[in-house]
């Protein structure tokens, strides 16, 4: 895989090793209602190490650093704090013993400043009111001391994304840090920008601060970690040393099984194209010059990582996205700029990636949902009224097929588990006649029973002649599943590879920056 | 804590916990005022009473099915009080002076008077509908707004003063008549109610006002074109108001810039208490309608057990937050029987 530029970051096994462990995890479970989102892990961080919690959507590893950093309580396990018992009350008790996280969400309020988000919820005052100028001192010593090139004057929300996650970054360096949590930070970041974080990481480092580092990048791992702990199904897999842990062991410890038993064999007979993408470039600029090309009987993959615009160019073909230049062919009609409703129409169906903001109507029945798409025609609707007992058939038929549990199509989808409303999100596109399935991370958070019927059915559309572009993050089921793919990185498409060619380290050299010189 | 004694005490109910998951706050509601009203007043459990609790409560009724679309599609409309006033005085002023001109057209007087009314009260409905659906105001300040336009029109058309010289036939036929003893406004509701259950239940457009207030990115990515339905919700509850406006002014005899005030709260109290989420995507017409009911019977019950006006609309007050309160117990309760 590519070769990057930072410097090799050393295992501090060759220094002394203090084995002080500040923050232990022993056995913790957490129950969420329907999942057991962490089952009796492990966890131990060192005093100036920087340990990687590596593992898929779904396994474990944002709930274990929320629990970590006071956010949820352990329904079971316990957790030691420079080897004493501690029961956290909430993120702040936490951040007051110097444990601070930055999560992909951020805990900014928008419409204040850099120094009050800094200092919000520890206001310094005087005499009962607010020190504002004993809060913009600070502030600035802060970010100073960090070399963040923010004013602490500056409204938030004006900020781009990196800097806004600056300003979580000093907030938890306000207090004296002893463990920081990060949270996939380079996600949204430049090249330029991760540089400067990971010297700060380095520092932190020095410093004797734990650091708690999430990323499912695999070459931040062997660059910034000491010790790396797999998590998979919520359950700790291993932890190793870094230097012991090479690609593929991770992956294989990541995804933990047989691969020949997750994915099915596909049948590709590539037929007429059904999507023809040429010169797409969206209205923000996210995705620059796409093109590309589905034909029916096809898996076609896009690659790439969060942010690469993999997902806006799914949102794009299904006349999602406001376009500045480019031309979509569906089926051989020209339907450039043209809505959801006559995609659906002309038999394209999108899955979006998160079920819970885009996909489903979780108040509503399975039965609801699974139409909703498809109410305008036959044999959802008769004489402008709605025809609810083929409705019911319909619907009770797609359930039966992706053996939904329990099989009550009556329920609401809030009720169900993560891997059944992932079904009811899919079955929205079996009821009806599709030729294209656009599917953005299908997969995601679902437990592996649930994956493998996923990758069953994506199995069955394909060979029915059907085609599918597959979006997604998860590298085993782009090099699994997907006869083509495409490689974008930050907006551009990076690379074409078909059959043979798709190789974990060739999809994996067009993820990153290009060693320019 | 002692969790263990408060399951232990909540095994004993869990027929009854199953029973209030299902059918809500509501029904409980109904059965206790019944008991206590009528222990207060041998006049209230009459056929006679309970007739004219139906007839007072269809115009609250009417807005209430409005008010519930409103909410369905994730906001909820404060002008409907307003909109009552402006239909009652349009509806008034068409008709005295065609009135006055052409006293044995009646037909006519009443048919352009009704239509002028609900038309003027629809086209509130309208602009509501554009603002919240085209112009993504906040449905508050958008219906507020509206509420305030419409009133001072109202105003200013009667100077504040009443609008006599309507045809009797108006307040004879849509007030006073009776049909196997059941007031006629008794008629109107009902048939509105069966439109909208129709609607609701078995149209595309009624289980659009569901899903666009469940999630209006699912519903985009799902084809709907989620706009006008929203447009749409306002639209309709406009004219439901504008109904009861019409039916008010009936009964009134006299075109009033003044009436409705108490609408908007009402309505919202009503579906609230039939177990409309307030976040929208949840709610049955038939309990908004119960809801409506509910409020009629609490209002007639204090009247006959004297209880003054103004201490009436305290008690409305507090319902209507042990309603939401036992609404979020239900949620609470249902999660912890889930099986």
């Amino acid at each position: 895989m590519a070769t990057e530029t930072l410097a090799p970051a050393e295992g501090v096994g060759a220094g002394p090793t203090p084995p002080t462990p500040i923050l232990q995890a022993q056995a913790v479970s957490k129950q969420f209602p329907g999942v057991l989102a962490l089952d009796r892990v492990d966890f131990e961080l060192r005093a100036g190490e920087v340990h990687v919690l590596f593992g898929e959507n779904g396994a474990g590893k944002s709930t274990l650093i929320q629990i970590l950093a006071g956010v949820h309580v352990p329904t079971d396990g316990s957790i030691r704090f420079r080897d004493e018992p501690l029961a956290l009350q909430g993120v702040h008790h936490a951040r007051t013993l110097g444990i601070s996280a930055v999560f992909q969400e951020f805990s900014l309020v928008p419409t204040l400043t850099v120094e009050e988000n800094l200092f919000l919820g520890a206001e310094l005052t005087s005499r009962g009111f607010l020190d504002k100028s004993e809060v913009h001192r600070r502030a600035d010593d802060i970010l100073k001391r960090l070399g963040f090139p923010l004013r602490p004057r500056q409204r938030v929300q004006d900020l781009t994304r990196a800097e806004q996650q600056m300003v979580e970054i000093a907030k938890a360096f306000r207090t004296d840090l002893s463990v920081l949590i990060l949270d996939e930070p380079t996600a949204s970041l430049t090249d330029r920008e991760a540089q400067r974080l990971f010297a700060m990481i380095e520092q932190a480092k020095a410093r004797g601060v734990g650091v708690v580092y999430v990323t499912h990048r695999m070459s931040e791992i062997s660059h910034l970690g000491d010790r790396v702990t797999v998590l998979r199904d919520g359950k700790r897999v291993a932890t190793l040393d870094v230097a012991e842990a090479d690609d593929e062991r991770l992956l294989q410890l990541m995804t933990g099984r047989v691969i020949s038993q997750v994915f099915p064999k596909i049948a590709y007979r590539p037929e007429r194209p059904l999507l023809e993408v040429s010169g797409l470039t969206t209205a923000d600029h996210l995705v620059r010059n796409l093109s590309l090309v589905v034909r029916a009987g096809e898996v076609v993959g896009i690659a790439g990582l969060v942010g690469s615009g993999k997902s806006v160019a799914g949102r794009a073909c299904f006349g999602l996205e406001s376009l500045a230049s480019g031309r979509v062919v569906f089926d051989g009609h020209d339907v450039t700029g043209r809505s959801a409703r006559e995609m659906l129409d002309r038999g394209a169906f999108y899955l979006p990636p998160d079920r819970r903001e885009e996909g489903l109507v979780m108040m509503r029945s399975v039965r609801e949902n699974v139409a909703l798409p498809w109410l305008g025609a036959r044999p959802f609707t008769r004489f402008g009224f709605l025809d609810r007992g083929s409705e019911r058939s319909k619907v009770r038929d797609v359930a039966d097929r992706l053996n939904l549990q329990p099989r009550n199509i009556e329920r609401d989808p809030e009720r169900l588990s993560g891997g059944n409303q992932q079904k009811v999100l899919l079955a929205k596109g079996l009821v009806s006649a599709v030729k294209l399935f656009i599917l953005d991370e299908p997969t995601v958070g679902v437990d592996v029973g649930t994956r493998v019927a996923i990758y069953g059915f994506i199995r069955d559309l394909c060979e029915s002649g059907a085609g599918v572009l597959l979006i997604s993050s998860d590298l085993p089921e782009i090099l699994h599943l997907t006869n083509r793919t495409y490689v974008m990185y930050r907006g551009d498409l990076r690379a074409e590879l078909a059959g043979e060619e798709i190789t974990q380290d060739r999809v994996l050299a067009n993820f990153f920056e290009r060693t320019r010189a | 804590m002692d969790q263990k004694e408060t399951q232990r005490l909540m095994g004993y109910s869990v027929p009854l916990q199953r029973l209030f998951v299902r059918i809500g706050v509501l029904p409980f509601l109904l059965v206790i005022a019944l008991i206590v009203f009528g222990s207060l007043s041998s006049r209230f459990l009459t056929t006679e009473n309970l007739i004219t609790v139906a007839r007072q409560a269809t115009y609250l009724a009417i807005v209430a099915m409005g008010q519930m679309l409103a909410l369905l599609t994730g906001g909820f409309d404060l002008s409907v009080g307003k909109i009552v006033a402006i239909t009652s005085v349009i509806t008034a002023l068409t008709m005295a002076p065609l009135h006055a001109a052409h006293p044995d057209a009646t037909a006519i007087t009443l048919t352009l008077g009704i239509l002028a009314g609900i038309g003027a009260g629809t086209f509130v409905g309208v602009v509501n509908g554009v603002g919240v659906a085209v112009f993504n105001v906040s449905p508050f300040m958008m219906t507020l707004g509206t509420a305030t336009i419409s009133f001072g029109i109202a105003l200013t058309l009667t100077s504040g003063v009443p609008v006599y010289g309507l045809p009797d036939a108006f307040g004879t036929i849509f007030n006073f008549s009776r049909i196997l003893d059941i007031p006629s406004p008794v008629y109107v509701t009902a048939g509105l109610f069966v439109a909208m259950y129709i609607l609701l239940n078995w149209t595309r457009m009624g289980r659009y006002f569901y899903a666009v207030g469940g999630n209006l990115k699912a519903s985009r990515l799902s084809g709907i074109d989620t706009r006008f339905y929203l447009f749409m919700a306002y639209v309709l509850c406009g004219a439901l108001a504008s109904v009861a406006g019409a039916l008010l002014t009936a009964r009134l005899e006299t075109g009033e810039a003044n009436i409705g005030a108490s609408m908007p709260l009402d309505s919202i109290a009503a579906c609230v208490i039939g177990g409309v989420s307030l976040r929208g995507g949840i709610g049955s017409v038939g309990n908004v309608v119960l809801g409506a009911i509910f409020i009629g019977l609490i209002q007639n019950g204090m009247d006959l057990a004297q209880i003054q006006s103004y201490l009436q609309e305290v008690v409305i007050g507090v319902l209507l937050i042990l309603a939401v309160i036992a609404d979020q117990l239900r949620q609470f309760v249902m999660l912890r029987l889930k099986d």
